[in-house]
């Protein structure tokens, strides 16, 4: 029997990265939603962020796997949908990391969002500058957007904002 | 009546809603009129397969009757679908593609705004997840429609055209049936007949900004929840529930 706090379990669960923005963690991410030591077994919740996500199976397999090689062999995830996942649930940590790795992180959500034609500007991963324009709403995977920065001639993307 | 399996049957309306508009856009991916718009579709095309895997799981827990999610989605036949007549329609052109992902996420919206105050807590926050991307595919789309219309004559009039094509197949998205007066009652489905106004609103509002007239004295389709469906869906049918008839439950 190996001896195992939440805490230990939190901290293993923020090593694993996420497979398209690998320097930040599912957990970084607001994904894992609680860890609960039940009587003969370890239960995980978890919230999926975009419905069509396809890393979200990975992340189940990822968290059975990393509990396994941590001694746990009985431990089950579950996923809930209460409250909605939302890109506010990410930590200020993690948009840290997100710019440094070329994405620049999503703005806080507000009633303005779905507004047609909506001018936001977004700061340049790369530069920092405003100078910025959307390219497109959708980009390589479900949470991310394409942009172009005008000062430095470079595309980035950006985190959807949701 | 059952409640369980009424739910169950109005999850699986709503997944076949999204399955099959899913399907439509997922067969325009490496052929969009470029490269975002390839992107843009087979993201929303994606999101709706997401959010249909959502409700036929809690369907397959609510009916229990042994049958897996795959199994309602690909193993039925095509009486047994029922979702909406406009999702079946084929993409034709750039325009009409928009159009009908433009005049379905109006309702979709309005629809899962409706479903967040049921009484049914599973399906209060499933249409919760899936009003946050229903909005956005709303903006999308109707960026895309008051664009074309302000564009060129031939943009304008490919765009009047699908509005028109389209129509007939929009009177029967606001059509209910026994599922619908069960869980009405229970305060679990909404009012279908209540959406009616809200979407023609913001329908028109944005056929307004895009210069497009509002069809008038048009031939309503019926069907689509009670499973009669254009020709259309037959064909989709075949294409996509070719793996799962071959190899029944199939993994990747």
């Amino acid at each position: 029997m190996v001896a195992y706090s939440k805490e230990q379990i939190w901290q293993w669960l923020s090593e694993i990265p996420d497979p398209d923005i690998p320097v930040i963690s599912i957990t970084d991410l607001g994904l894992v939603k609680d860890v609960m030591l039940q009587e003969d077994e370890v239960l995980i919740t978890v919230t999926p962020s975009y419905s069509g996500c396809p890393a979200m199976q990975l992340f189940s397999d990822e968290i059975i796997a990393k509990l396994k090689l941590n001694g746990i062999e009985k431990a089950r995830v579950k996923t809930v949908f209460s409250p909605a996942w939302s890109s506010d649930m990410i930590s200020e940590e993690a948009r840290q990391k997100m710019k440094v790795h070329g994405i620049a992180p999503p703005e806080k959500t507000n009633e303005h969002l779905h507004q047609r034609f909506l001018k936001t500007s977004v700061n340049c991963p790369w530069c920092n500058s405003d100078r910025t324009v959307k390219k497109s709403q959708f980009g390589s995977t479900p949470c991310k957007a394409l942009w172009y920065c005008y000062s430095c001639n470079q595309p980035f993307e950006y985190f959807k904002c949701i | 009546m059952d409640t369980k399996k009424t739910v169950a049957n109005y999850c699986i309306r709503i997944a076949d809603d999204h399955l099959i508009q899913a399907q439509r856009l997922a067969e325009l991916c490496s052929y969009g009129p470029i490269l975002e718009e390839d992107l843009a579709m087979t993201n929303i095309s994606l999101d709706c397969f997401g959010q249909a895997e959502f409700f036929y799981d809690y369907a397959v827990e609510l009916l229990a009757d042994g049958r897996t999610a795959d199994a309602i989605a690909f193993r039925r036949s095509e009486r047994q679908y029922t979702n909406h007549l406009l999702v079946e329609q084929p993409n034709g052109d750039f325009a009409m593609t928009m159009m009908r992902v433009f005049l379905y996420s109006a309702f979709s919206k309005l629809w899962f705004e409706a479903l967040v105050h049921s009484n049914d807590e599973r399906l209060a926050a499933l249409a919760a997840k899936a009003l946050k991307e229903a909005k956005y595919h709303l903006r999308h789309s109707s960026e895309w429609v008051i664009r074309l219309g302000n564009g060129t004559d031939e943009s304008l009039n490919r765009c009047q055209g699908a509005l028109i094509a389209l129509w007939p197949f929009t009177d029967n998205l606001f059509a209910s049936n026994e599922v619908d007066a069960h869980l009405m009652e229970l305060g679990i489905a909404c009012d279908m007949a209540q959406l009616r106004g809200l979407w023609d609103l913001s329908v028109k509002e944005v056929l307004a900004d895009a210069n497009l007239l509002f069809p008038e004295k048009v031939h309503m389709q019926k069907g689509g929840i009670d499973g009669m469906h254009s020709e259309h869906l037959g064909h989709l049918l075949c294409e996509m529930q070719f793996l799962q008839r071959a190899y029944p439950d199939a993994k990747w």
